[in-house]
């Protein structure tokens, strides 16, 4: 999906009946709804530019850094088997914080507390090397994040989040995405929004992104006043859990 | 941080031809666009790439504006000799960037 525009709108006024939660067997990955073109350059390593990143994210990997001067590989040794299905876990509860946290929070939490270097900002290319060498690891595999004990009012808030109507266009994420899915919202195919494959190269972007950009797009579509970057309701919430649940 | 990712497949038969895939890591600013408060961002693109078999060149291409962010080139040749493939990328700001792959013919 491209851009959501103002077609928007027209999507409010033919809102179809509340369809409520898609069905286990029902579900389907953003890749389905893509473009044969764009599959072949996804499905094809060496044209897809996403693994620049991965690329830049295995030198990074190896760089020692901050006060403490070692490097991730100095405790995780090759991220091809520490990482193996870690990304599919995320965002889980950190204990620190007191609340869930994302990927990319969790790269900076070592950061600062082991490697003792400063955090990355967040879409700053390093943040998104290193967290796309860490997803790519998991690739193929599904969604796996803790549902119950300490996460459970988190998810029960992101999934409030996903039905709640918000912004100038009054629509909620479950509108588009649990009841429309599979139709056209303007040019473009609305998918099932289940946050499977990020960080990911978007072309519109010309770049990778994380999870909480396509959810801050999404909210400007809506004409709704984003999130900040790292905010619980992206990050920790996971921006919808509703849908990571559901995967 | 300048990155390129490179296929080429590691054999072939001699007069084969063979499909070589390049992709690099570049912003490919075209110069036309504007900051929020109206300064132009300068173009910063690849110019020209190059790429030679055993030192012919056997493709080269010149990039212009309109070309996306990481340019995705692909092209193919024949295989001659086993060797060395050098692919070369320059652009503005003095943007250099040279990586080889080897290949062996039977």
């Amino acid at each position: 999906m491209r851009r959501l525009g103002a077609a928007l709108s027209v999507l409010a006024v033919a809102a179809i009946a509340a369809a409520g939660e898609i069905a286990p067997s029902e579900r389907r990955s953003g890749y389905d709804f893509m473009s044969r073109e764009t599959r072949a350059m996804q499905d094809d390593d060496t044209a897809n530019p996403g693994m620049l990143w991965v690329l830049e994210g295995g030198t990074l990997w190896e760089k020692k850094i901050g006060a403490a001067g070692r490097a991730c590989a100095d405790c995780h040794g090759d991220p091809r088997a520490s990482m193996k299905g870690v990304a599919a876990r995320y965002p889980a509860f950190d204990a620190g914080k007191g609340r869930p946290v994302g990927l990319e929070q969790r790269i900076n939490v070592c950061r600062t507390d082991r490697q003792e270097a400063p955090a990355l900002a967040y879409e700053s290319r390093e943040l998104l090397a290193l967290t796309a060498l860490v997803a790519r690891q998991s690739r193929g595999l599904p969604i796996d994040i803790a549902i119950a004990g300490r996460m459970r009012p988190f998810l029960a808030a992101g999934r409030a989040t996903f039905h709640r109507r918000q912004g100038q266009l009054n629509l909620a994420c479950a509108q588009c995405h649990d009841d429309n899915w599979g139709r056209q919202l303007a040019g473009n195919v609305i998918p099932q929004a289940h946050p499977t494959g990020y960080p990911l190269y978007r072309l519109e972007w010309q770049s990778l992104g994380s999870l909480q950009r396509r959810l801050r797009n999404c909210l400007v579509g809506i004409r709704a006043a984003p999130y900040d970057y790292g905010a619980q309701e992206l990050d920790g919430r996971a921006g919808r859990p509703a849908v990571m649940t559901r995967v | 941080m300048a990155s390129a990712l490179i296929n080429v497949p590691p054999r072939a038969r001699r007069g084969e031809i063979i499909e070589i895939k390049t992709l690099i890591s570049h912003t490919m600013e075209t110069g036309f666009r504007r900051t929020q408060l109206g300064a132009v961002i300068p173009r910063d693109i690849i110019r020209r790439f190059v790429c030679t078999y055993n030192g012919t060149e056997v493709f080269s291409a010149d990039l212009h504006p309109a070309i996306a962010a990481n340019p995705f080139i692909v092209f193919s040749t024949v295989a001659i000799e086993s060797g060395t493939l050098v692919f070369s990328w320059t652009g503005d700001n003095g943007f250099s960037v040279t990586e080889s792959a080897k290949i062996s013919v039977d």
